[in-house]
């Protein structure tokens, strides 16, 4: 599948250059029946799709003011079209945020608009025909909802909600994507997206144990499903087996150590990721957060805490206090809500980025670190796109960037920031986000991978960078694939917690 | 044309109430500003302010896009202002003093039509987003300016007649519209605005006040933000 792909070079005078549909033949594997019925979609297109797409379109509308206002308001400034990586990299104009949007926007005006009933040809309305399904299969999954337009957007069009609305309603007809939905299924059936099982879960953690105990002398821990912890760590199963996941994981599990934190991980709730977001399913994202209310109150936990992994923290940070009531303020009469909120230590903030807590920690002096112990890196950091811009830490807005920039520069000697245009609110994604992380899709990737490719490439001209970090999973994964594309070492990349794990110090905090 | 007038403003008037209904009845299920996003209500009343005052994201989107629509819209503000005098009566001082105003704002307003119309042909990938409506837009925009300007400079209306008919759609007794061909194009197009407003992008203008991902607080952490339809079983148990 993976045809080696042409590197694009960025050059701003050719903005305008594009081919029309250059990208249109690219698709992900589509998802089997077998894996579609499995998690309650249709299980392939059959008879009458085109009239069950748009009832599903017409309840969408019903409920969620985003994609309504969003579909009316869009103006056709163009403010949006040059700030899409995936645009910029493939060059394909459909890539554009507002073309993107308009795919699905025309459909909308045809059937639920008075100019698009009467006046198709005047206001761009197009009836849902099996071309226009096949075209939002295409670049609704070259989008990897990065909300990077809706940064720009005049009126805060995020494209991201469209593409969501219109990855649900192709689920809902029974046109999935194998690659998010077979996670989903796995998540359901096995407890991660990677199909890690309790007992190899376990295996793992005991084996880091004995790591550790060779390497420092210390009795490290990576405990699991232990009743009565003070901190849940819930994390993107990636940790636990990838690389240069795993190195966080140490990270963590050291920064507990020095603390003096009792921590657990869970089974049950052995993934941080959410996939439910990015196919735009309520009920899936629900459902799958579900796992940590769960394990929350079954292990009658203080304080949750999550790993490094941005959608994760988006979906945590944005959502879970509606979802599944991890948060604060419920109401007293909301027993939903209260029955664990009740549960929960309010000194802290519910639920909290393991850099929030790692943050709090070294400012209180509670944890020693040695930055010269990461003298062999100049350091880079990369914003990953649901952190910066569908998220906080701390308590003012720039948290998300102060916070783990800050814990950098103190585990870190040499620091050094890419282009401004390309980091905090205004980064690039990764190129592998939203549930694009499949080979399948390799040539999107490769390419929308572009404009965070060349801020790196500055920085490592310049000033001899020779690591990333970043705080994702997704970004780390994608990063280690397409790093060599672009001629760099795929070890650069890494995570926040790996440049602690190299620095903190351990068992001398008395 | 007093039939006309009339048939507009009420297909405005309900057709903007209906959106406005429709898009405050409609629930956000889930907080999504696009952060770094104001923590307070008051945080939010100061971005929207900022957004629709001086075009916060579109300045940080594309500076040339931004002057042409700040042109337009402060443009149109303005001349928006200076109208009021055909309505009002007596008409207050500040409002005399500010007619001038209201003509360099047509100006303006006309100015940044043209950029913005000059920015379809001229740039591929707007060309490419564009449909015919988003030019004929901008071409009746450009006709109720450009008729207002020549009245301005070139061939005066009688605006006592003028304002005398206006006060009577006022007061439900229309007197006789003063034909004028300047006139009736001037009128006639901002009718037609008017009634397809609610039919059409120019939606955008109460949209953004609506839109979640410019309105809502981040707050997600500290309070339990419901949306009734999404509450599932799972709460109830
Ligand atoms: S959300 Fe990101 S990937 Fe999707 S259209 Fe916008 S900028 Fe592109
Ligand atoms: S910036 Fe917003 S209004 Fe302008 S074209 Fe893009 S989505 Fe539409």
């Amino acid at each position: 599948m993976a045809t080696p792909t042409a590197v694009p070079t960025l050059d701003p005078t050719t903005i305008d250059q594009f081919t029309p549909d250059a990208m249109a033949g690219v698709r992900s594997f589509p998802a089997p029946p077998e894996i579609q019925g499995a998690i309650g979609f249709a299980p392939e297109l059959s008879e009458g799709w085109e009239a069950r797409a748009i009832a599903r379109m017409g309840e969408l509308l019903q409920e969620n003011r985003a994609l309504r206002v969003f579909l009316d308001a869009c103006v056709h400034c163009g403010a949006c079209t040059d700030k899409c990586h995936y645009y910029l990299g493939t060059k394909d104009p459909k890539n554009m945020p507002v073309a993107r949007q308009e795919l699905l926007r025309s459909v909308y005006r045809r059937y639920f608009t008075f100019a698009g009933k009467w006046f198709p040809k005047l206001v761009g309305a197009r009836d849902l025909t099996r071309d226009v399904l096949d075209e939002w299969y295409s670049y609704f999954y070259q989008c990897s909802e990065c909300r990077r337009c809706s940064l720009f957007c005049p009126y805060g069009i995020d494209t991201a909600e469209i593409t969501m609305a219109a990855r649900e309603i192709l689920n809902h007809i029974g046109y999935g994507q194998k690659y998010t939905s077979e996670i989903i299924g796995k998540v359901h059936r096995i407890g991660n997206n990677l199909g890690l099982t309790a007992p190899a879960l376990r295996n793992t953690l005991e084996g880091l144990e004995e790591e550790l105990k060779e390497e420092t002398g210390l009795d490290i821990r990576f405990p699991l499903d232990e009743a009565g912890a003070e901190v849940l760590l819930v994390t993107p199963s990636a940790d636990f087996f990838a690389e240069p996941h795993i190195y966080s994981l140490i990270g963590y599990a050291k920064v507990f150590h020095a603390a003096g934190i009792s921590w657990t991980l869970s089974t049950k709730a052995s993934e941080a990721g959410n996939f439910g977001l990015f196919i735009g399913n309520h009920q899936q994202m629900r459902k799958i957060a579900h796992r940590i209310r769960d394990a929350a109150l079954d292990l009658g936990v203080k304080r949750v805490v999550v790993g490094e992994c941005g959608h994760a923290w988006r979906v945590a940070y944005s959502f879970w206090n509606t979802l599944i009531g991890v948060g604060s303020g419920a109401d007293p009469d909301d027993r939903y809500g209260h029955l664990l909120q009740k549960q929960l230590d309010h000194r802290y903030k519910q639920p909290s980025h393991i850099c929030e807590v790692t943050w709090d920690l070294l400012q209180r002096g509670a944890i020693q670190v040695d930055p010269e112990a990461n003298d062999h890196l100049t350091v880079t950091y990369h914003d990953s796109c649901n952190v910066a811009r569908g998220s906080r830490m701390g308590d003012t807005p720039d948290g998300a960037f102060e916070i783990p920039r800050a814990i950098i520069r103190k585990v870190a000697n040499r620091f050094v920031e890419m282009d401004p245009a390309t980091i905090r609110e205004r980064t690039f994604c990764c190129g592998g986000g939203g549930g694009l992380l499949t080979d399948d899709l390799l040539d999107v990737r490769i390419k929308g991978a572009a404009p965070r490719m060349a801020a790196l490439r500055e920085v490592v001209e310049t000033h001899k960078v020779n690591f990333m970090a970043t705080i994702c999973a997704i970004c780390k994964a994608q990063f280690t694939k397409v790093l060599p594309a672009y001629g760099f070492k795929m070890g650069m990349v890494g995570g926040v917690h790996q440049l602690v794990s190299n620095a903190i110090r351990l068992g001398q905090n008395g | 044309m007093s039939g006309l007038f009339y048939l507009a403003t009420l297909t405005f008037l309900i057709g903007m109430v209906w959106k406005i209904l429709q898009y405050a009845r409609t629930p956000a299920p889930l907080k999504i500003p696009t952060t770094p996003a104001p923590p307070t209500s008051a945080g939010v009343v100061a971005r929207l302010a900022r957004e629709t005052l001086f075009f916060e994201s579109l300045f940080r989107a594309n500076l040339l896009l931004w002057f042409f629509a700040v042109l337009f819209h402060g443009g149109l503000a303005l001349v928006f202002i200076r109208h009021l005098r055909y309505f009002v009566d007596p008409v207050p001082a500040w409002l005399v003093w500010m007619q001038p105003f209201g003509i360099y704002g047509g100006i303006a307003m006309v100015l940044g039509l043209m950029g913005l119309l000059a920015r379809r042909f001229l740039i591929r990938r707007v060309r490419y987003i564009s449909t015919p409506s988003d030019y004929l837009w901008l071409v009746l925009l450009l006709v109720i300016g450009v008729s207002g300007l020549t009245m301005t400079y070139v061939a005066h209306p009688d605006v006592v007649a003028l304002k005398a008919y206006i006060q009577s759609l006022w007061h439900f007794t229309p007197a006789p519209f003063p034909a004028d061909p300047f006139l009736t194009l001037h009128l006639l197009g901002f009718l037609v605005l008017l009634a397809l407003f609610p039919f059409s992008k120019l939606l955008h203008a109460p949209g953004v006040f609506f839109s979640p991902t410019r309105n809502q607080a981040d707050d997600a952490r500290e309070h339990r933000h419901l949306a009734p339809w999404s509450q599932s079983e799972l709460e109830s148990q």
